[in-house]
């Protein structure tokens, strides 16, 4: 018997885990568009995120990628002069409806951003602290959920001896790892993540691509990346953005193994055999 | 050469600045510290302060800072809240707050002390009074406390509202468990500031809370503060030198004691904020 506790990962192994693919769409985005003030930059983005699966977007920066990611968290809505329209729905039910719980939504659709972000605060408390927020009352309860949270990040091992200490002195990987674990303390259903490896070394980012990958199943999860090979690793749906006239739209959209071996679109070929971006 | 002159220069200027505050300290003990003692602490003033002690004084003057710190501070630091999490950039409203808060950081004080005395003594029926003049030290040391707090917090980085957003946290939480801890050495100097204001204060007080030497019963009673028993000693009281100057000891003493205590608290508190 595998005792869990020796291993970093509670998740089991890559092999173990569920298989994705079930093609049931979670998220069914219709007609996304988002402006800042006059000036819009995605327009009409429709696609379907599937349960479970791994979802990558690629394409040059300042294509709309990121804010396409805030839209679906509404996050876009602290942005005073941001603009979303169309229709995305979650389960079948609108997120952009008046009614929605932006807060219970934040919690189901988690998210990662590209530079760490942990709380100046402590590593337990940065566990905690949503926890208690999301209504988790029990003091040994938030513990428990918090060291399970590192367990599954596989950084337990790593700073349980010193959870009362800051997490702004956790190495860059480790910061972005914590603020995964962060998220997934609330048990989301989906997780976006922003560019998650981008401003980590060589290392942290391996570590944490595989991180990614042992999610996989048990969470949703959507991921901007700049780095093709790390989507053509991880991702079994893959979208390419591109900026025609300034505004960034949504190109191809499709299986990622498809869509990197035989690319409908010129311009997708032309991305990723790098020819141009 | 020119390298050397500049290491100088700045070695000069450094020393020159701490040369001042070492004479003035040094003056204060040599011609005050004779007159001090517990005794002098605790009594109250003989002879219009000649002899005797500063007893009631300090009462008073620790009574008028604890007035203008309970009112500014919460005050204020709602004040800094919705100027720097509230507003929007380029926000007219805030603008005119900014703007109007920065003049009136530059305000003299005798201007706070005449309207007090027509607002607070006249108008609202406080009289001389403690709690009159504790709440004009406040509207002294607001702009600059809620100017100081609102760049604190408008420093603070993004990356936490959004974080902090983004796990479903609501706003007041943010700021209550994040942003106001990331801020609170900014907010303790903007404290700092404000104490160091409102103890040094005469003018604004004269017209406010007055100068009777008496042991105050209430807030309402008239209370001379320590700064103003310093001014009647050195300048109305013929042969009061030597108590002006154990009082002035005693001041910069009570000084730092409020500022460490201050610095003491915002410190336990985000330490609390980190861990708890």
């Amino acid at each position: 018997m595998i005792n869990q506790y020796q291993t970093p990962f509670t998740l089991g192994s890559v092999n173990e885990a569920l298989t994705c693919c079930v093609p049931e769409p979670q998220l069914e985005v219709r007609a996304l568009s988002v402006s800042y003030g006059e000036r819009r930059v995605l327009e009409a983005v429709s696609l379907d995120i599937y349960r479970g699966c791994i979802t990558a977007l690629i394409g040059p920066s300042g294509c709309g990628k990121t804010s396409f990611l805030s839209s679906i968290n509404r996050l876009t809505d602290m942005l005073p002069s941001a603009r979303v329209e169309g229709s995305v729905r979650f389960d079948g039910r609108e997120i952009f409806d008046a009614t929605v719980d932006t807060l219970q939504l934040r919690r189901r659709i988690g998210m990662i951003f590209q530079k760490p972000n942990p709380f100046p605060l402590s590593i337990r408390r940065n566990l905690e602290l949503p926890l208690r927020e999301h209504g988790v009352r029990n003091r040994r309860e938030r513990s428990e959920r918090a060291e399970q949270g590192l367990r599954d990040v596989g950084l337990w091992d790593e700073v349980k001896d010193r959870l009362d200490s800051s997490a702004m002195a956790l190495s860059g990987g480790q910061q972005q790892r914590l603020c995964i674990a962060r998220a997934l303390v609330l048990e989301p259903e989906i997780l976006l993540m922003d560019e998650p490896c981008s401003a980590l070394d060589p290392m942290s980012s391996a570590v944490v691509e595989e991180l990614i990958t042992r999610l996989r199943g048990r969470y949703t999860i959507v991921i901007v990346t700049h780095n093709l090979a790390q989507a053509k690793r991880v991702a079994n749906y893959a979208g390419f953005f591109w900026m025609t006239e300034r505004v960034g739209k949504l190109i191809e959209f499709g299986q990622s193994q498809r869509l990197f071996e035989a690319p409908a679109h010129a311009l997708t070929r032309a991305y990723i055999s790098g020819v141009s971006g | 050469m020119a390298e050397r002159l500049f290491t100088w220069t700045i070695w000069l200027s450094a020393a020159l600045v701490a040369a001042a505050l070492v004479w003035v300290i040094g003056d204060l003990v040599r011609l005050g510290m004779a007159h001090l003692s517990l005794d002098f602490l605790l009594s109250v003033p003989r002879d219009a302060g000649r002899s005797g002690g500063i007893g009631p004084i300090l009462v008073s003057t620790v009574l008028i800072i604890g007035v203008t710190l309970a009112v500014a501070l919460p005050l204020g630091l709602m004040a800094a809240v919705w100027l720097a999490e509230f507003t929007t950039r380029g926000n007219a409203l805030g603008n005119a707050i900014r703007l109007s808060l920065d003049v009136m950081a530059g305000v003299p004080s005798i201007v706070f002390g005449l309207f007090g005395n027509a607002f607070f003594s006249i108008y609202l029926g406080m009289g001389f009074s403690i709690l009159s003049g504790g709440l004009t030290l406040a509207c002294m040391v607001l702009p600059v406390f809620i100017r100081t707090s609102e760049m604190g917090l408008a420093a603070v980085s993004d990356a936490w509202r959004h974080g902090a957003s983004a796990l479903g946290m609501t706003r007041s939480a943010a700021i209550w468990h994040i942003l106001l801890p990331a801020a609170s050495p900014a907010i303790g100097a903007g404290i700092m500031l404000g104490i160091g204001r409102a103890t040094a204060e005469t003018a604004a007080l004269i017209f406010t809370s007055g100068y009777v030497d008496r042991m105050p019963e209430s807030l309402l009673d008239s209370g001379r503060s320590l700064a103003v028993h310093i001014y009647d000693l050195s300048m109305n009281v013929t042969g009061g030198d030597a108590a002006a100057h154990a009082a002035a000891l005693v001041l910069i003493a009570l000084i730092v004691v409020f500022n460490l205590l201050a610095q003491w608290l915002t410190d336990r508190w985000l330490h609390r904020r980190l861990i708890a």
